[in-house]
């Protein structure tokens, strides 16, 4: 093996080794923020759930010493700020993506607030199981690391998936996301229907802020998320709001972000910043080669492009 | 992002209103100031982040605990105060409710415009910065500078690192390449090929000060290159450190002292001491003496000191640590001794030249010397 190869292969098992460590919490964010906008509505307050899941996550594992439970409260504060995000949103002449914006500083604001005490103390962090041990690169086997939040996110996705495409509440998502006409028709409350997709959503974007400080970088401080949770919400605009491509999503852009370092790393000193922004620029070159004159935004939920009311 | 200290400012703001005119208080506020000069020395800290990140901000804010330790001291402080129209704000809001003597805005672009312009308007207070930006020719004599030379206990820590390396590749996380990041680099490297010349180090730039994804993905993928010593220049070393801990490699810490974050595999590390510099300025303000524009320091003034060293350090390890320490605090020891070639070769400092640590040469520095894996080029 000469000295390139061995280059190449460490730069490609780290943007592996990446996409799977730095893309968990784009996994579950997404996969919040497509649940929420498949019912027809907006939240772009996912980046204060996910770093209000993280402090929480940290402080409630640091005080319990249990980073299971942790998490569990983390999910559950991300849930309390989405039924805050809806509450308000079914207001009259409300506009969900105003209240986003707000909850998302509301969100950080008090998570920031909250923490203060918990960026010095180490608290118990989550585990991680190998599936690398039959390899004997090390880099390869660090890679393999796997955290059991990345395996939850795993069967999460095509379970989202059967849900909206074969259950009968995910139809009811659906109805209520594509048309509120529709969706009252049938007797359908919209209002509870979207609370608790919210909710829901914002369980999960809290449970990937718990990743973000009890496994991976795994330390609370008020610089974690570094805006995380709106890359997340805009990476569910190109995954077509399809939980499966969410997903790959997710690993494209965890893999990106592992670009600029690992080519670091190896030597290839120049083109830093460049290397840096990948994932940005990635975002913008599928968002370019995708879109068409023809077929704007396909697979959009009808609510969010003609509000029903 | 910044919504906690808008609120603060709010507050402070209507707490303003709720009292009355806004000039009656500057009153109110000079005459607190004049009746306070006498008894105590009043002191206001303004941090850029949060005052217990493990890193800068708690190094300064380390300091201010420690001056506010004497009894004729009123120290006060806030932190995560943004490099805008807020630090002048808060600066206002010390001088005219708090008293304030002296201002210490510790974060780096606070001084122009905001502590330049706020300084004009207030010239009986002192503001002093922490940086070197302060010119005899451009600003006002109410503004001043101090710093300290941490690239000395950074050299020292490099000591250790060439000595305790078993792969002789060490990794260094630094934020963006600008002149006190590169000589810290170059200390670094310097140190570690005094006494083991096969020392190389592989550098990463972030491309910011706080990312600590980034920092975290930075220190696997050099552990994975082999690397088995990490250090940085960062704002808060914690997760590099907490990281190298976790991946079973060396660590030397930056600004504070990191070893409890990393019992096993925390070496040393370079920290700032602002509790001296703080308590100097504090003694001269008491005495009513005049306080100098510029102060700058390295060990042998006390302004930076070394982290104690982690269990795993080697007796031999220690010894030439401390004999690189000892010279450094003589006053008239200097890495920067030709020849010297940067990276990609070439002669920067030729044979028979030396900058001693005060050359104001050093402090434009944009090369990484030979051994160091990187580019200043972005």
């Amino acid at each position: 093996m000469n000295g390139d190869d061995f280059s190449l292969l460490s730069v490609i098992i780290a943007v592996l080794g990446g996409a799977i460590r730095v893309g968990t919490p784009f996994i579950f964010v997404s996969l919040g923020e497509c649940l929420t906008e498949k019912s027809g509505r907006i939240n772009l307050g996912l980046e204060g759930n996910l770093v209000m899941g993280a402090m929480a996550g940290y402080a409630i594992s640091y005080l319990s010493g249990s980073p299971w439970l942790g998490v569990l409260v983390a999910g559950l504060s991300g849930a309390a700020l989405g039924l805050l995000h809806a509450y308000l949103c079914q207001q009259p002449r409300v506009n969900d993506i105003a209240v986003g914006i707000a909850l998302m500083i509301l969100g950080t604001g008090l998570a920031f607030y909250m923490g203060k005490s918990f960026i010095q103390p180490q608290a118990p962090r989550l585990g991680s199981f190998s599936l690398g041990s039959w390899s004997d690169i090390p880099a390869l086997r660090a890679a393999l690391e796997i955290n059991v939040l990345f395996i939850v996110g795993i069967i999460l996705t095509p379970a989202m998936a059967w849900f909206f495409k074969y259950s009968r509440w995910g139809l009811i998502v659906r109805t209520v996301g594509e048309s509120t006409d529709a969706a009252l028709a049938s007797g359908f409350n919209i209002n509870a229907v979207r609370m608790l997709s919210t909710m829901a959503g914002g369980f999960l974007a809290g449970v990937g802020g718990s990743f973000l400080s009890l496994y991976y970088p795994g330390s609370w401080n008020e610089g974690l998320s570094s805006g995380q949770g709106l890359m997340a919400v805009a990476l569910v605009i190109f995954a077509r709001w399809n939980p499966v491509n969410c997903f790959y999503a997710s690993l494209l852009f965890g893999g990106a972000a592992a670009l600029g370092p690992a080519l670091q790393s190896v030597g290839v000193t120049s083109g830093y910043y460049l290397f840096n922004a990948a994932p940005y620029v990635l975002t913008l070159a599928i968002m370019v080669s995708t879109s068409s004159n023809n077929r704007v935004l396909t697979g959009i939920p009808g609510d969010l492009v003609n509000p029903g009311r | 992002m910044k919504t906690t200290e808008k609120h603060y400012t709010l507050t402070r703001r209507s707490l303003l209103k709720g009292m009355g005119s806004v000039s009656l208080l500057g009153l109110f506020g000079s005459r607190m100031r004049y009746a306070n000069a006498g008894s105590k020395v009043n002191m206001g800290f303004i941090y850029v982040g949060p005052r217990d990140d493990f890193g800068y901000n708690q190094a300064h804010f380390e300091g201010k605990s420690g001056v506010a330790s004497q009894a004729w001291v009123n120290a006060f402080d806030q932190e995560s105060v943004p490099e805008t129209v807020e630090v002048q704000k808060a600066m206002e809001s010390m001088i005219n409710l708090d008293g304030a003597q002296v201002l210490f805005p510790t974060s780096f672009g606070y001084f122009d415009p905001h502590i330049l312009k706020i300084a004009k308007k207030y010239p009986e207070i002192m503001f002093l910065h922490c940086g070197g930006l302060w010119d005899e020719k451009k600003h006002p004599k109410n503004v001043g500078s101090y710093f300290g030379y941490i690239d000395e206990p950074v050299y020292v820590a490099g000591v250790v690192a060439g000595l305790m390396s078993k792969t002789n590749k060490l990794g260094f996380i630094a934020a963006i390449p600008i002149p006190q990041v590169l000589k810290n680099i170059n200390c670094f490297t310097m140190g570690a090929r005094s006494v083991n010349p096969d020392i190389t180090t592989n550098v990463i730039f972030t491309g910011g000060w706080a990312n600590p994804v980034k920092e975290a993905e930075a220190a696997n993928s050099m552990v994975d290159q082999g690397v088995d010593v990490l250090t940085c220049h960062v704002d808060s070393p914690k997760v590099i450190v907490e990281t190298a801990e976790k991946r079973g490699v060396y660590s030397c810490g930056y600004h504070t002292n990191q070893l409890p974050l990393a019992p096993k595999g925390f070496l040393t590390g370079a920290e700032w001491n602002w509790t001296n510099v703080y308590t100097d300025y504090a003694k001269m303000i008491k005495n009513d003496e005049l306080i100098p524009n510029l102060v700058r320091g390295g060990l042998k003034e006390g302004i930076v000191k070394s982290s104690p060293y982690g269990s795993a350090v080697t007796p031999a390890a220690k010894k030439a640590a401390d004999a690189a320490r000892e010279k450094f605090k003589t006053g008239n020891f200097t890495a920067f001794v030709g020849p010297i070639k940067d990276n990609t070769g070439k002669v920067v400092i030729p044979e028979g030249k030396s900058y001693p640590q005060r050359d104001l040469w050093l402090e434009s520095m944009d090369w990484l010397v030979e051994g160091v894996i990187g580019s200043t080029k972005s």
